[in-house]
């Protein structure tokens, strides 16, 4: 007997039988919705760009419903397939990717251009879960050890392409699950330990362009025209907005080209511009409600897979969401991770909207079960 | 699985995870204390520093364009320099009224309906922000003008540049090229980065095959400027670096030598130096004036130069791809005597036609009567076709490749020009994959005398001079030779490239060859007689001629003046000089030319007289930094009129 069978008959309305959870249907709509606003505004008010990216939520909603229709059981079973896809995804390619721009990240299947790091996003910590589901939690040090190797295999794959920001994203959503699965604080804090330690060799194996990435971040002047002006502008579009905002289509900033990738990375900045820190409160309220919504799902989640997959996903959403502003604020290093929902772009919205139906599928799928 | 959720303690999970769940929450708290600590920061502590440079001190960066790098000619004389330019520039979005604005700076500076429509279509492709140009190059006496004028036009303003000049003009323009206006495609190609605030880029010639080490590299400022925008202060200044100056092996003298020498008709030059690969000259007719592409050439103007027949814009030296004709003989004894098919003393009997063995068709040879007896000295001289039928046949298709690719035939030579075509160089493999047929053994008789599918380009056939003269030991021609910083000054010489050199069983055959090319231009009957034999100096020479109009095969060549133009065969003649220690390979083809000894045989005479006698020629003695004096030119134009009815090889 499922929950929908026991609600009352009232609340057995068309969302739920669609398997969709109210509370964060209306929150990612609504961030959405922001989104093409400030689309329009960052764009030079280009009504295409808010007709496309219309298009691209109409796709991420549709992966939504999809994703969530699949009960959760189905997810733990079907990890190990979609893990091993992705795997070979990333394999092919290696051997036969598309080089944009020096790196390679895609995968030409002819009639789109495709990311498999985007996939390993979801399909790590799905895998991870599934696999921690089937032992004691906490984990024991050989659980742990498996649970490392399914993590690293992809996130090197990745970093060879090389993307060093997806790459230490799919290690974060690994991570996210290896804590919700119980890891020992003791080996969290070895972990940061090593890590830290480990920076220096990662350093020396950084491309030059990465590295000077880094170093742009420490002293943005030292690059007048690329990713310090970036910083600098960003910092001036944000600062000049103040409490109450110059008003949507009113920021100077970005529609006199001084900030580059408006429309993209760098949206938030215009967003803060246009609408001020109030803007900006309310924008992170929503962003909250969301992960706390996904919290609130992972407690209430069945199993360890579901509990633990939940939680990760939420904790990874919140992730881009502080990674992006704080590289718009200049808090750290320029990394391409867009504002989620908000930037111009279809990838990110497509995987994103994907995690969220798996999120719902989490919660509309639940049995009541008797204590 | 399933078997260990029994022993699992369910409890003590869920309470791991309302732990976890908790951790995770304080810490997005946190996360979201520190941005939200930040925009604080930001938007309002620091408000009113920010909204002061985003308002009144808005930060503007200054791209810097680097100055494009100088051409010289190996002499140093300047082919392209920077000279500076101004521009009457209107900003969009301080204008009022552009219409009425348009028309009041027409009374002022001299503005063509052109200039409009090119205004007009940049108007609608420039941020309003942007200033556009208006009129470039304007006279002193309109920036003057306007200057007076200037507090009528607000948001008008004249912004001094560099422009490119070409001080020699449509000489050599195929050779140096040209700069025109950066499109979208090569912002892609060569990097948008690279190119903020560059405006012009190669386009053509070494301006396009070496943009890379011309264009320099852009440099920034960021500059404060108040709310009207006038600049306050320069906050950080990287200067960027001035492209490289380029050094050609082009000698600017004998490039005009050799366009007055080839006068007003259509055809090519190149003359190469043996020992070094250098291109000394390069010459295609006609020309046109590079400077008509730099400020962005009007439509009209454009079309009219690419719709006309005489195709001023088609590099026919590097790209016109013709049979070489008679020209290939020197080539095919080459083979003969390599594969040992023939003798230097063998003779073969000429009565005016060939004929393959089981076959009664008649391959002609250019003279009706035929020429007797002849041995291989004399069948280069006179350009014999009876005899290199035969000799392609013995050979046949499969060796004349072998040896003719040594050569460079059919594969571009590596010149550092853009769009050198390759040419032709028919093999059977060739013709099954282009044609879907066998090879046929009377195509290899056409092959034997340079016609048929044969295509050949004039740097190709100034090429295989270049190594005949040096006995398979040569260089791939080269057009730049040296670049310089223009700011350490230090030089950096480009090493020339050594061809495979070509390997042959007797070294002897090379004297053979060469001592029967000297016969072309130092006996009676020789096809170069008319034009070298009064030279001061021993050349080695052959003449050719392309058949333009397809005869059929066993019809005779008709008189010459009775052809209409178009459908005359091109005249050729490639040569080499001194024999003792070549300095000079040269080839001329002329389109519709007709004979090669008697039209294109005098070109490249004035060609070498031009390198080898230039210090000998009291009139020659200009300033090699002036290289464009026409003193030099008069003897050369001369001998390009002079018109002989000497023997041709007409094959």
């Amino acid at each position: 007997m499922t929950e929908l069978d026991a609600a009352p008959r009232s609340q057995i309305g068309l969302l739920a039988r669609l398997h969709v959870d109210a509370w964060l249907a209306v929150l990612l709509l609504a961030v959405c919705s922001v989104g093409l606003f400030v689309i329009y505004s960052a764009t030079g008010s280009d009504g295409g760009a808010v007709i496309s990216q219309v298009q691209r939520i109409g796709m991420g909603i549709v992966a939504l419903l999809i994703c969530a229709q699949a009960p959760p059981e189905l997810y733990r079973n079907f990890a190990p397939y979609l893990y091993a896809a992705g795997l070979l995804l990333l394999l092919a390619v290696l051997v036969l990717g598309d080089h944009s721009k020096g790196a390679q990240r895609w995968l030409d299947l002819g009639v789109v251009r495709f990311q498999p790091s985007e996939i390993m996003k979801i399909a790590v910590p799905m895998m991870v879960a599934s696999y921690l589901h089937g032992s004691n939690i906490p984990p024991r040090l050989q659980t742990l050890a498996g649970a490392v190797v399914l993590v690293a295999v992809p996130t090197a794959l990745v970093a060879v392409q090389p993307d060093l920001g997806t790459s230490l994203l799919v290690v974060a959503a690994g991570g996210f699950v290896l804590f919700f699965g119980g890891l020992s604080w003791r080996w969290i804090a070895s972990v940061v330990g090593l890590a830290t330690a480990a920076a220096p060799i990662v350093w020396m194996n950084m491309r030059e362009y990465q590295q000077q990435r880094v170093l742009t971040f420490l002293d943005p002047s030292s690059d007048p025209l690329g990713a310090g002006y970036h910083i600098t502008q960003s910092k001036i579009a944000i600062g000049s907005g103040g409490i109450f905002g110059k008003g949507w289509l009113n920021g100077t900033q970005a529609s006199l080209d001084f900030l580059p990738e408006s429309h993209t990375d760098f949206i938030f900045a215009v967003f803060a511009e246009e609408m001020g820190l109030l803007g900006v409160l309310a924008l992170l309220t929503l962003y909250t409600l969301i992960v706390a919504r996904g919290l609130v799902i992972a407690l209430r989640g069945q199993d360890t897979f579901q509990r633990i997959l939940a939680g990760g996903l939420s904790l990874t959403f919140f992730l881009y969401v502080f990674i992006n502003i704080g590289m718009v604020m200049g808090l750290m290093p320029v990394v391409g991770v867009p504002l989620p929902l908000v930037s111009f772009g279809g990838t990110s919205m497509v995987s994103l909207m994907a995690g969220f139906g798996i999120l719902m599928s989490i919660q509309t799928h639940r049995k009541l079960i008797s204590s | 699985m399933g078997n260990y959720d029994a022993i699992k303690d369910l409890h003590a999970e869920r309470q791991t995870f309302f732990v976890r769940a908790l951790v995770a929450l304080i810490a997005c708290g946190i996360a979201i204390a520190i941005l939200v600590s930040r925009l604080v920061s930001l938007q309002v502590f620091q408000h009113a520093d920010f909204l002061t440079r985003s308002n009144e001190n808005r930060m503007r960066l200054v791209v810097v364009p680097p100055v494009r790098g100088l051409i010289f000619d190996r002499n140093g004389a300047v082919l392209a320099d920077n000279v500076p330019s101004f521009v009457l520039e209107l900003i969009p979005e301080q204008v009022d009224d552009i219409e009425n604005t348009l028309k009041r700076l027409s009374r002022i500076v001299s503005l063509d309906n052109e200039d409009m429509e090119r205004f007009r279509d940049r108007l609608r492709r420039t941020p309003r922000y942007r200033g556009v140009p208006i009129r470039t190059r304007l006279t002193m006496d309109e920036v003057a003008r306007f200057e007076i004028n200037r507090h009528d036009f607000s948001g008008v303003d004249i912004r001094a540049g560099l422009t490119r000049r070409y001080p020699l003009g449509e000489s050599a323009a195929h050779v140096v090229g040209y700069v025109g206006g950066v499109s979208e495609e090569e912002l892609r190609e060569f990097g948008a980065e690279g190119y903020r605030g560059t405006t012009h880029i190669g386009k053509n010639g070494v301006e396009r095959s070496h943009e890379v080490n011309l264009h320099g590299k852009v440099g920034a400022k960021i500059v404060e400027t108040n709310a009207t925008g006038r600049p306050l202060r320069d906050l950080n200044y990287d200067r960027g670096a001035p492209g490289q100056s380029l050094y050609l092996t082009v000698d600017a003298q004998l490039q005009v030598a050799a366009e007055a020498a080839l006068g007003d008709r259509e055809g090519a030059v190149v003359a190469i130096q043996p020992s070094s690969g250098e291109v000394l000259a390069l010459v295609s007719k006609p020309g046109f004036d590079p400077h008509l592409f730099v400020d962005g050439i009007g439509f009209k103007t454009y079309k009219a130069l690419n719709a006309n027949p005489t195709k001023p814009l088609f590099n026919r030296a590097l790209q016109g791809q013709y049979p070489p004709g008679s020209t290939i003989k020197p080539l095919m004894a080459m083979a003969g005597l390599e594969y040992a098919v023939t003798t230097e003393h063998e003779r073969v009997f000429c009565p005016g036609y060939y004929e393959l063995p089981g076959s009664s068709r008649k391959y002609r040879d250019w003279k009706r009567r035929g020429h007797g007896w002849m041995d291989m000295d004399r069948a280069i001289a006179e350009s014999c076709d009876v005899y290199f039928y035969k000799l392609a046949e013995q050979l046949g298709v499969d060796r004349i490749e072998a040896m003719l690719s040594q050569f460079g035939l059919g594969s571009a030579t590596g010149l550092d020009l853009p769009g050198e075509k390759g040419g032709l160089l028919p093999s059977r493999d060739w013709k099954r994959a282009a044609k879907r047929e066998a090879w046929y053994p009377g195509e290899t008789l056409n092959i034997g005398i340079g016609q048929g599918y044969m295509m050949m380009t004039p740097v190709q056939l100034a090429q295989t001079m270049a190594l005949v003269a040096m006995r398979g030991q040569g260089y791939v021609p080269h057009i730049v030779h040296a670049e310089e910083d223009p700011l350490s000054h230090t030089m950096r010489r480009v090493a020339p490239t050594p061809v495979p050199s070509i390997e042959t069983r007797d070294p002897r055959a090379w004297s053979e060859v060469i001592h029967a090319l000297i016969e072309v231009t130092t006996t009676q009957g020789g096809t170069g007689y008319r034009a070298f034999h009064d030279a001061p100096y021993l050349a080695a020479g052959k003449s050719g001629s392309a058949q333009v109009a397809g005869l059929a095969q066993d019809e005779a060549a008709p008189e010459l003046s009775s052809v209409p133009k178009h459908l005359r065969d091109h005249a050729l003649f490639v040569a080499f000089a001194p024999v003792e220690s070549p300095q000079i390979a040269v080839a001329v083809i002329v389109e519709h030319g007709g004979g090669g000894g008697s039209v294109a045989g005098p070109v490249v005479r004035a060609v070498i007289d031009d390198w080898l006698l230039r210090d000998a020629d009291p009139t020659a003695d200009a300033d090699a930094g002036n290289a464009a004096g026409a003193t030099v030119l008069t003897p050369a134009a001369a001998a390009a009129t002079t018109t002989t009815t000497a023997p041709e090889g007409a094959g």
